[in-house]
């Protein structure tokens, strides 16, 4: 795997198993004494769209079932999991919404890891504006601190124009204050917030005012989904990394004409799927990035 | 920004909303534009390859026969909504030829991802 980098100190690619290192650029000496500084690592699961089907993955009733296992069998549990978007696929109708969502709940009830952090994409709630998503699993957009990290959950998905409005912007604005210039900021989002490709909708139309708010800051990092691979991509000094999916991948940004789900290989069953160890370094800001199959060849 | 969208202005009426595009010498609105009806409904346009001569000033006439859509043409940096009962119009006069892509940009159901169309300018 091989890439090209925006940054010399940005991306440290090693070895064939996808992992990649976020080189930050910490001033380690004015981290605050009084901050947790243990070394971590959390799990990301993006794009499962539960209650999909087709050809693309002919085996989705139990792609998530798989993936749930592979968790389950890290050697060392994650001190976090976190879901970025689209749980369900879409539907107009209402009940089969919170049906899909009530099945979605019931499977990743047997993750192991009781920290679960959720959030939604277009496919949950941007029929309803989020109205069922709330109900099974709370706000929308939130923090939380953990071991000397912030984290902000953004939604630019319950707003169908896929914005993240004034409203939550003002809230995001007034959590960024209570930080200190130094704080280790890490945004979880479903759409990318910089314009990757908006032919294929693969924007947020005011993502542009979320970088603004985050970069004073030094230490920003976001993950997102969405676009169901892999992509990396840096704006000033803030990086952005999106997901692979649990369901289907799709193609590379503006590599073809239309946005269609890549074929099901029957040899290479879950080709292009996969979720993500990231584990944290809070004193040099650094985030390696481990990407990791639904199920072991 | 492209040149195209450094000079697109908008008009917004109570109903309607006009965002009409000047090009090659200023900002110009021809006297008669012909115009294009384009229909949305869940998941496709109609049409949803508009075939325009270069130079010629249209304006899409955009309306929706179920829910609220988007009309999105992200190389002019022009979009305009699309709500139920209403006309909303965008005034075209493109210089290039060329293909441009256009999509809904409002989630509309599970096919949204492949409602699009584009610009045919010859």
């Amino acid at each position: 795997m091989k890439q090209r980098l925006d940054r010399r100190d940005f991306l440290k690619l090693a070895g064939l198993g996808g992992a990649v290192f976020v080189a930050g650029c910490a001033d380690m000496g004015a981290m605050s004494s009084a901050r947790a500084l243990d070394d971590f690592y959390f799990v990301q699961l993006s794009d499962t769209h539960w209650g999909f089907e087709g050809p693309p993955n002919p085996d989705a009733a139990v792609t998530l079932k798989k993936a749930v296992a592979a968790v389950n069998a890290l050697t060392k549990p994650p001190d976090f999991i976190v879901f970025t978007g689209d749980l369900t696929h879409t539907t107009d109708d209402p009940s089969e919404r919170r049906k899909r969502m009530t099945e979605f709940k019931a499977i990743v009830a047997d993750l192991k890891v009781g920290d679960i952090h959720f959030m939604p994409g277009e496919h949950d709630a941007s029929l309803d504006n989020g109205q069922a998503f709330k109900e099974f699993f709370g706000e929308t957009h939130y923090s939380f601190d953990h071991k000397g990290v912030h984290f902000i959950v953004v939604d630019n998905v319950s707003d169908p124009a896929a914005r993240i409005g004034d409203e939550q912007l003002a809230w995001m604005e007034a959590d960024l204050k209570r930080q200190p210039n130094d704080a280790r900021i890490v945004v979880f989002t479903h759409r990318p917030l910089f314009d990757l490709a908006p032919k294929w909708d693969w924007a947020t139309r005011d993502g542009d005012r979320a970088i603004e708010l985050l970069m004073p800051y030094p230490n920003v990092t976001v993950f997102y989904g969405h676009i169901h691979q892999e992509n990396h991509h840096m704006t000033g000094h803030i990086a952005h990394h999106s997901a692979k999916s649990l369901i289907f991948a799709l193609p590379a940004p503006n590599s073809q004409p239309n946005r269609t789900p890549l074929a099901w290989d029957p040899a290479q069953p879950y080709k292009g799927l996969g979720f993500r160890e990231v584990t944290a370094n809070v004193p040099r800001a650094e985030f390696a990035i481990t990407e990791m199959p639904v199920v072991k060849a | 920004m492209n040149r195209a969208g450094k000079r697109r202005r908008a008009v917004l009426g109570a109903s309607t909303s006009v965002i009409a595009l000047g090009l090659a010498g200023g900002y110009a609105v021809a006297q008669s534009p012909r115009v294009i009806k384009v229909r949305a409904r869940k998941f496709e346009y109609n049409p949803k390859v508009i075939e325009i001569k270069k130079g010629e000033s249209v304006i899409l006439e955009l309306t929706t026969d179920d829910v609220f859509m988007g009309f999105n043409v992200p190389d002019l940096h022009v979009r305009a909504d699309i709500v139920p009962g209403k006309i909303s119009q965008l005034h075209l006069n493109l210089q290039q030829e060329g293909r441009i892509d256009f999509l809904c940009d409002i989630f509309c159901g599970d096919k949204h991802e492949e409602m699009q169309g584009y610009l045919m300018v010859s």
